[in-house]
């Protein structure tokens, strides 16, 4: 989707963030605990890593942004468990708001359904009996795609031309995994894109390489 | 308060109410979450990734080895885990400099890294780092020269990157051990040199 987590090349987020080389892991204690729900939210949900980055890229823009990264977290476990019936929606805000003393009524339990989805193991790479399309060197086009789902397409790189850096291990296609419509294990090419093919003629020069399935890539002269 | 629904109650409140819900209906064991958050905070973190290049700064055959496979090489040192499935290093030179961003969320190797801090996640240099990365770099500290080429890596599919910077000049008397304590978090993203530390 074409969401507000695609962010590569957006232009006013304004000037380069402060670096604290002696941050804490957690900024707070709740971040902390909200990354671990998290991680535990894709087993409960029975769900899997692709399908809570697109429940995080689905919030809406403001709460994206507003709620900082470990609220994104927070969000894209509570849409996992709401979504598998784990938790009924609302239920997470009604125990808030009781916790902070409103007297509000707490939905009951859902039945759950958990999507019809077993991986065929553990994490995502995968073996493919098919040889690689491209090899290193080959001239790419990233297709000019814009699903309605989720994608590592990134925005900036459709429809631009490169060449293959690296073949890298094939890897499950995130647009159908995060969606439990098949692994559909696929090679997987670093491109290396001129800057100036991608921003224009005036930008900064450099090679930018992104990560890319075969079925976002076709053959360029 | 919450962005678009400023009534929402704080992501804090609402962790703990998530928390308590799946902890009364015993899905979730309150434990398992206090290990994740002590094994990145006190397990996993930049001091593995700075082994791996202090090794690396060392030891030329393991040099070429974290070049060519970064998973296997690493996991020589015992790191691996998730965000950890397939790691490549890309090597600093004089003339090449790397970066390692993720545009589309904020993925990061955490085997070698731990997780991200601030910065990493921030909009500015998620948007910025793969449309002006000089220009981020200055702000940010690191002024490379018109003849260095910047190399950037968007980390969006599972591969992770890790940068190795390059060897402090007038380093060749320290151990592997004091050369690990020259190695930034920083370093390895590509937003700054491995430095010798100027003594005052």
């Amino acid at each position: 989707m074409d969401g507000i987590h695609d962010m590569g090349g957006m232009q006013g987020y304004g000037p380069a963030p402060a670096v604290d080389p002696d941050e804490p892991v957690f900024g707070e204690a709740w971040e902390g605990r909200a990354f671990g729900l998290s991680l535990l939210s894709m087993r409960l949900s029975g769900t899997n890593l692709q399908a809570f980055r697109h429940a995080m890229e689905r919030l809406h823009p403001l709460r994206y942004l507003g709620e900082g990264y470990y609220g994104r977290w927070l969000n894209g476990a509570e849409t996992l468990l709401v979504d598998s019936g784990i938790l009924a929606a609302g239920a997470v805000d009604a125990r808030a708001r009781r916790l902070q003393g409103e007297e509000v009524a707490e939905p009951p339990a859902p039945e759950p359904h958990k999507p019809d989805y077993q991986p065929t193991a553990a994490g995502s790479i995968r073996a493919v009996d098919s040889p690689p399309r491209f090899s290193p060197g080959e001239r790419v086009r990233a297709r000019d795609l814009h699903p309605i789902g989720h994608t590592r397409l990134p925005r900036y790189v459709r429809g631009r031309t490169g060449t293959v850096e690296m073949v890298q291990k094939p890897e499950v296609l995130p647009d159908s995994h995060a969606h439990f419509e098949g692994e559909n294990a696929q090679h997987l090419y670093a491109v290396r894109f001129d800057s100036r093919e991608v921003w224009g003629a005036g930008a900064e020069p450099f090679a930018l390489h992104v990560d890319l399935f075969e079925q976002y890539l076709e053959p360029a002269q | 308060m919450s962005a678009e629904n400023p009534s929402r109650p704080s992501p804090a409140l609402r962790t703990e109410a998530m928390e308590a819900l799946l902890v009364e209906r015993q899905l979730v064991d309150p434990k398992m979450i206090d290990g994740f958050i002590r094994n990145y905070e006190e397990a996993v973190g930049p001091l593995n990734g700075a082994r791996v290049v202090a090794r690396a700064w060392t030891d030329p055959e393991y040099r070429e080895r974290l070049l060519a496979d970064g998973t296997a090489a690493i996991a020589e040192l015992g790191y691996k885990g998730p965000q950890g499935e397939q790691i490549v290093a890309v090597e600093n030179t004089p003339s090449v400099h790397h970066l390692v961003v993720c545009t589309l969320c904020s993925c990061y190797p955490w085997p070698v890294l731990g997780l991200p801090p601030s910065w990493y996640k921030d909009p500015a240099y998620r948007s910025r780092a793969v449309r002006e990365p000089r220009a981020l770099l200055a702000e940010m500290g690191l002024e490379l020269g018109d003849d260095v080429e910047v190399r950037v890596w968007d980390s969006s599919a599972e591969v992770r990157y890790m940068v190795l910077p390059e060897r402090p000049a007038c380093t060749d008397d320290l151990s592997e051990e004091q050369l690990a304590a020259l190695v930034t978090r920083d370093a390895m993203v590509g937003i700054a040199r491995a430095e010798v530390p100027v003594r005052s």
